[in-house]
């Protein structure tokens, strides 16, 4: 049984003037437990409506999102989506070790172990040092590092990302996403990642889904076969990475261009 | 801002001075003394007044009065907020009535409590927290509304329950709107009790500043008002200080912005 199933999943938003504006066209997929995979579209294709929806923060028009196979309705507990803004999503109240302790607290432990275990989770994001900090003292790389870590200290099984690192300095990125693969395979959390940035979407997945412009749907899944643990240089060196990169970069442009 | 730890010199000065020219004009003319005695009799009555223990049954009255209705007010005003602020169909029903009764002088319903609780003390009570309510709500309302909804999300997406997303994120979320909101309350709480002692007391810091006019005993009026200011600015100095311990975070976050 997939960790996480979309089926015939669509959603329309009525606008002020009464016509109807169909974000997601019809979007079927499953996920597997331990897998990595992404979304990839244009900007402005309704990917956050779709993260949104499978996270039960949106009903979805028609269509239904199944975690171990029981319906989503509202936020379900084995999922937690993380945003694009780190900078909203953050407890400005919390220190960062407060900021993570809640990730713990959210699911119940409230232990003396719990400061331990956030200190851990902290230090394997890289910011030990800065527990007594405040978010809005941080970078914003290190402030999505925060946001990862309470993401992780609430051990979901599903981990939703809404072009987490879109906002961040290219570097950045980079080396953001090399600590989010390490996590990953350390933690064998299942990771649905939605980007707009192809190479991105090609470096971290096991699969990806290209999405159409709005409506959105997608257009072509595509295995994404490269060794782990996978490296900046040499991974995206690869000549294979440069021909996926351009069948998709053209899938979504000509799409686009219809 | 000023850095608050630095003595502010001219500011004192100022203050200072305007005493000093108090202390001689009122001196210089006797036919005035009569309503405005000079500040040197006004502080020795106040001296009298507190070593003989009369009006320090007063100000407790008016601070327990004080307490009593600020305190209530404002955790009404900040449970009634957050939930209007939330419930956003909710606050549509009350709008109107919040506008047309939030503006309207608060004195102005003294009469009315007057009538229906007699002139007691919870007479007194009961229109100091319909005062400072106004600003202590409509602060909270506009704060929870301002709350990003990616925190709200946030705390969706981690399972929190409605309860716990009130509690938990809308109070802090909103928290420095709400300390607005008190600071304003704080003040109103105290014109209020002031204001209702003078019309229905027979004991507060009120009811002495008016009964003591009343006798011609203009010192000791004035040091019924010296004593209200001092009480006044007691009062917003120690809020400042709790707010500072519980904002801190508030504060640093917004100076950072700012450099």
């Amino acid at each position: 049984m997939p960790i996480l199933e979309v089926q015939d999943l669509s959603k329309s938003y009525r606008q002020a003037g009464g016509e109807t504006t169909v974000a997601i066209g019809n979007i079927s997929c499953q996920v597997e437990a331990g897998e990595f995979v992404s979304f990839v579209g244009p900007s402005g294709c309704g990917k956050t409506t779709l993260l949104m929806s499978i996270a039960g923060l949106l009903p979805p028009t028609s269509g239904r999102v199944l975690v171990k196979g029981s319906e989503v309705a509202g936020p379900p507990a084995d999922l937690v989506l993380l945003f694009q803004e780190y900078n909203k999503s953050l407890f400005a109240w919390r220190s960062v070790l407060g900021n993570v302790r809640f990730g713990l607290e959210a699911r119940g432990d409230h232990s003396a172990g719990a400061a331990k275990k956030a200190g851990d989770l902290i230090e394997l994001v890289g910011l030990k040092g800065f527990e007594n900090h405040y978010p809005w003292e941080l970078s914003g790389g290190m402030q999505q590092r925060v946001a990862i870590a309470r993401a992780l200290a609430y051990e979901p099984e599903v981990l939703l990302m809404d072009e987490p690192f879109g906002s961040l300095d290219a570097l950045t990125r980079l080396e953001l996403e090399d600590t989010l693969l390490r996590l990953w395979q350390e933690l064998r959390t299942t990771i649905l990642f939605i980007t707009h940035d192809i190479e991105e979407a090609i470096y971290l997945s096991d699969r990806i889904w290209v999405l159409s412009r709005r409506p959105s749907r997608i257009i072509q899944e595509l295995k994404i076969a490269f060794p782990r643990p996978r490296d900046q240089v040499t991974t995206r060196a690869d000549t294979r990475f440069m021909k996926i990169r351009n069948d998709i970069y053209r899938q979504i442009s000509h799409r686009g261009a219809e | 801002m000023n850095a608050p730890n630095k003595f502010n010199w001219p500011g004192w000065l100022v203050f200072g001075a305007i005493l000093v020219f108090w202390e001689i004009t009122s001196r210089g003319l006797p036919k005035l003394q009569l309503y405005i005695p000079p500040i040197s009799q006004i502080f020795w009555a106040l001296g009298q007044l507190l070593l003989s223990g009369t009006i320090a049954k007063h100000l407790s009255v008016s601070l327990a009065r004080f307490l009593e209705g600020y305190l209530l007010a404002a955790a009404i005003a900040v449970a009634l907020g957050i939930v209007l602020g939330y419930f956003r169909s909710l606050h549509s029903w009350l709008e109107m009535l919040i506008e047309f009764l939030r503006p309207m002088p608060s004195v102005a319903i003294i009469p009315v409590a007057v009538l229906i609780l007699g002139i007691g003390d919870s007479m007194i009570v009961a229109v100091t927290v319909y005062a400072s309510m106004w600003p202590v709500l409509v602060n909270t309302i506009e704060g929870v509304r301002h709350i990003e909804s990616t925190l709200i999300d946030t705390a969706r997406t981690f399972g929190l329950s409605r309860r716990r997303i009130l509690w938990q994120i809308i109070l802090p979320g909103a928290s420095s709107y709400i300390v607005t909101g008190l600071r304003i309350g704080l003040s109103i709480a105290l014109i209020l009790v002031t204001t209702a002692e003078m019309v229905v007391g027979s004991k507060g810091l009120g009811f002495f500043i008016l009964d003591e006019e009343r006798s011609m005993n203009s010192a000791n009026m004035y040091a019924g008002i010296v004593l209200v200011a001092v009480l006044g600015y007691a009062l917003n100095r120690g809020f400042l200080t709790l707010e500072g311990k519980a904002m801190k975070w508030h504060h640093s976050m917004i100076a950072r912005e700012a450099a």
